[in-house]
């Protein structure tokens, strides 16, 4: 069955010919670099949101940033697009191929360069698996901090490309708060170094920007990250809640109290139940919610607060607290929590994975709206949250043998989304725009900013030939969906005229 | 919550009128930071009566105030319920407005510990230089939707747009302070504080003033006794105003106004060699101050060599390449994001580099 394409007409409006670019691409990459034909092409028509698919013209798997540099060149010449991918891994659709461009992997540039102990710095190739990083570093006694629940998979160009988050960046940040300095190739082939293993680098702050910019400004060839000493001592504790507003509470009361913990997160009743069976974990399967919570620090001080936080979490309405007593207990907590989502796999043909951030404040709320427009729509839904940062992560079961069923799901996840904006929100805290929240924009944005965002993405390309059609809308894909939705009373685009 | 006067419109519309005429403008918040940068151009926008808290949900780690807002007037809101901003940013001659903090993105001796100006920026709304007023990002810790033009626009000294409103992420303050005198050389003072850390201890401050090294230790009551008998050294009497005298420039090496002072950011662990004139290191050896009246060349020199960047802070010749010159690649990249925030090239033109 042939999926319609997530792609607009402005999106597809390049023409090149393909067996001209083959003749063209070979030239620069030799033997293996580039894939022409169906079967190879098939291995790359996703990514981690396999709902979308879409082949390339070509797949294009350089081993050298001067291979970049001339795929770039080539591409900007022909005026070819480029969708740049890492491990594939990404839920928003951003390494999904684009029909008249090419797929290039960074798959081969998967080094370490160096591991610098005593500076605390790791120099490491775009396509370097996150938790590769950290097990490089680890006999050092030091390790990477931001470690998205896909760490074995996911490389790091993605994880700059998309700020990727992970359990421990409530402490101690998300990728933008932990990589010094990328190598990257514009679109016209040239090679910049983007900040600097300084704390900070003169001029306008590029290195944020290019933070979370899905492949819109420019292909990154290396990166420079900061490393941590591993703490001393952890703690990881489980709190059982017989209501998840009372687990809200607790998360509040903990951080007013002046406690940040290495992580802080949430599980509601389906997502425990969903975890215990797939990893046996010990999780308490009769709470509507469990906190999980990491402290780290020196022994002294993680005494300290393994007995405020739990005080806390009694006054709150903790109904039962486990301390894990060992390395193994510790890692059994956290089990069931990094294997949430393919635990939800498990009990369900398919599941679609929301990615929006709220105000702690409003979880309560969030969480029993979005049981009400469960049963509206007919599907479940099982919610993980960060809660430290408020970043919630509704899983939506859906089975996509079912006619129509997707798209029900798609529905259901553009109200959530909706209704995380409502609430002061974002519709993506980690995940990223790509494809599949490109709609959402539209609701998050006006006019205004989105012709600002433009205006940046014409700075570094101005053809648009990085990744085109995803991470901004244009305004005519907002004036065909905003004709379809009207936020907080009021159209977004208003100026535009509605068909 | 809302305190303060919103002033919007009227900054809107003085941003729009001079790009209608392609006049200048020189945006001022409290004007502590006027020394800072290459010469102002243009007419000056006051935003200072732009200001008030518009949100401060402690629970929530967030804080929204108008640029205009004073510091002292967000930090005293903080304290009372036992928070604080983390970048620890300087109040220059007692001023400082949080727009202009988060323009000049510089901060305190607590940054390499707590992070920057821009890791704590979680969103913003601005004018640009069509007049329009946009909002980025938004009061969560995790947003990212569109481009980060939030961060992009911290440290950018307002040449991207007039900086209405921030929302920062803050932290609670330590559970209690503690701070050393140590005899210690200067170069001794990353390698010394890396061991530490790596024990755990909670370092939050790290300086040398030329003769000695001050050390702050902030956490938990337990985890700064255990951090304080690792570290040894003899206690330092008034600490507070030690700190606050070494953020806002009022130590004594910090008066001797008539030689250029510059800032020289270090990677972790270098010592540039050679450098002319006096210095006094921050940031555990990775930020220095340094008063010369060598020239530009004799200072970058050294510095570069060593993977860093020097900027002539204040004094010297506030029209000459103040900021270190960035590669070609770079400055062009430069080029088109200020032409796409500012195509008339009106909002602080050449006060960061010139245009
Ligand atoms: C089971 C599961 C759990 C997940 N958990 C988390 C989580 O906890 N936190 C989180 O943040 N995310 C999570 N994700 C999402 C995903 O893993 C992250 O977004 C990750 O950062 C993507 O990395 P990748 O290498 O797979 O990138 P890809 O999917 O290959 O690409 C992602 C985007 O980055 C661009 N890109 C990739 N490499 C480069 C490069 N070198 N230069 C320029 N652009 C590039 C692509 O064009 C695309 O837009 C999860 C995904 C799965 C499947």
């Amino acid at each position: 069955m042939a999926a319609p394409s997530r792609y607009r007409d402005e999106d597809t409006r390049f023409s090149v010919d393909r067996d001209d670019l083959i003749t063209r691409l070979s030239a620069i990459l030799p033997g293996e670099g580039l894939i022409v034909h169906e079967a190879g092409l098939r291995a790359y028509e996703c990514d981690g949101l396999s709902a979308y698919r879409q082949l390339p013209l070509v797949v294009a798997v350089p081993e050298t940033v001067e291979q970049v540099q001339a795929v770039l060149r080539l591409a900007s010449e022909w005026d070819v697009p480029v969708v740049a991918r890492g491990s594939g891994t990404s839920l928003s659709g951003g390494a999904l191929p684009h029909p008249q461009g090419i797929l290039l992997s960074l798959g081969k540039f998967n080094r370490i360069l160096s591991v610098d102990a005593q500076r605390r710095i790791a120099r490491v190739q775009p396509g370097v698996r996150n938790l590769a990083i950290s097990e490089a570093a680890a006999p050092h006694g030091l390790y990477y901090a931001p470690d998205p629940s896909s760490q074995i998979a996911c490389s790091i160009g993605g994880n700059v490309s998309e700020n990727a988050g992970g359990v421990h960046c409530l402490k101690y940040g998300l990728t933008v708060h932990n990589v010094l300095e990328v190598t990257a190739v514009t679109i016209d082939g040239e090679l910049v170094t983007i900040g600097s293993e300084a704390p900070d680098t003169p001029g306008y702050d590029l290195l944020a920007l290019m933070h979370g910019s899905e492949g819109m400004l420019a292909v990154i060839v290396e990166i420079a990250v900061k490393l941590l000493p591993e703490p001393p001592t952890k703690s990881v504790l489980m709190a059982s809640f017989d209501d998840v507003e009372h687990g809200g509470h607790a998360v509040a009361a903990i951080i007013a109290a002046g406690v940040i913990p290495g992580g802080l997160e949430m599980m509601d009743g389906p997502a425990i139940q969903a975890a215990e069976d797939f990893v046996h974990a010990g999780y308490d399967t009769g709470a509507a919610a469990i906190l999980i919570c990491e402290l780290d620090g020196t022994d002294a001080e993680v005494a300290d607060q393994l007995e405020s936080v739990q005080a806390l979490m009694r006054e709150h309405g903790a109904t039962r607290i486990q301390v894990a007593a060992d390395d193994a207990e510790k890692a059994r907590f956290w089990a069931g929590r990094k294997a949430a989502f393919p635990a939800v796999g498990r009990i369900s043909p398919d599941y679609y994975c929301m990615d929006g951030t709220i105000p702690r404040h409003q979880l309560a709320h969030v969480l029993r709206r979005i049981r009400e427009l469960s049963s509206e729509y007919g599907l479940g839904v099982v919610n993980v949250f960060h809660a430290g940062d408020g970043n919630l992560h509704p899983l939506i079961l859906f089975d996509g043998n079912r006619p129509g069923e997707l798209e029900t799901a798609e529905r259901l996840g553009g109200e959530i989304l909706t209704l995380c904006v409502e609430v002061g929100g974002t519709v993506t805290g980690e995940h990223g725009v790509g494809m599949e929240k490109i709609n959402e924009m539209c609701v998050q944005f006006r006019t205004a900013e989105l012709n600002q965002f433009h205006a940046v993405k014409h700075a570094f390309d101005p053809r648009g030939l990085l990744n085109p059609g995803k991470a901004v809308p244009t305004l005519a894909r907002c004036a065909e969906f905003g004709a379809m939705h009207v936020h907080n009373g009021e159209l977004p685009h208003p100026e535009l005229e509605r068909f | 919550m809302e305190t303060g006067e919103d002033r919007t419109e009227y900054i809107a519309e003085a941003v729009r009128d001079a790009a209608a005429a392609s006049r200048a403008l020189s945006i001022a918040g409290s004007g502590s930071k006027a020394f800072y940068g290459r010469t102002p151009t243009g007419t000056t926008l006051d935003v200072s009566s732009h200001r008030g808290i518009v949100n401060y949900a402690p629970t929530e780690l967030i804080l929204t105030a108008r640029a205009g807002t004073p510091l002292a007037e967000i930090e005293a809101a903080l304290a009372g319920q036992g928070q604080m901003l983390p970048f620890e940013p300087p109040h220059f001659g007692g001023g400082g407005t949080l727009g202009g903090a988060v323009a000049a993105g510089l901060a305190g001796p607590r940054r390499p510990f707590t992070g920057a100006v821009r890791d704590m920026v979680l969103g913003l709304r601005l004018v640009n230089g069509n007049g329009e007023v946009l909002h980025f990002g938004g009061e969560v810790m995790k947003n990212v939707a569109g481009y980060d033009l939030s961060r992009l626009n911290t440290g950018a000294l307002g040449t991207l747009g007039v900086i209405l409103e921030v929302t920062v992420k803050v932290l609670p303050r330590p559970e209690t302070e503690a701070s050393v005198r140590l005899e210690l050389p200067a170069e001794a003072l990353h390698g010394a504080v890396e061991g530490w850390l790596r024990q755990g201890v909670p370092v939050s401050a790290a300086v040398h003033d030329g003769e000695a090294a001050l050390l702050r230790l902030s956490g938990t009551h337990s985890g700064v006794e255990q951090g304080l008998a690792r570290v040894g050294g003899e206690a330092l009497a008034d600490a507070a105003t030690v700190w606050a005298d070494w953020r806002d420039h009022r130590h004594p090496f910090f008066a001797r106004t008539d030689t250029p002072l510059w800032r020289i950011a270090l990677p972790p662990g270098q010592q540039p060699e050679g450098l002319p004139g006096e210095a006094v290191t921050d940031w555990a050896g990775q930020q220095l101050w340094l008063r010369t009246d060598a020239d530009t060349a004799a200072v970058r020199g050294p510095v570069t060599a060593r993977g860093g960047h020097a900027a002539l802070f204040a004094g010297g010749d506030r029209d000459s390449d103040v900021f270190q010159p960035l590669s070609p690649v770079l400055m062009r990249a430069h080029r088109r994001v200020k032409q796409a925030f500012d195509p008339g090239a009106i909002l602080n033109p050449g006060r960061l580099y010139p245009e």
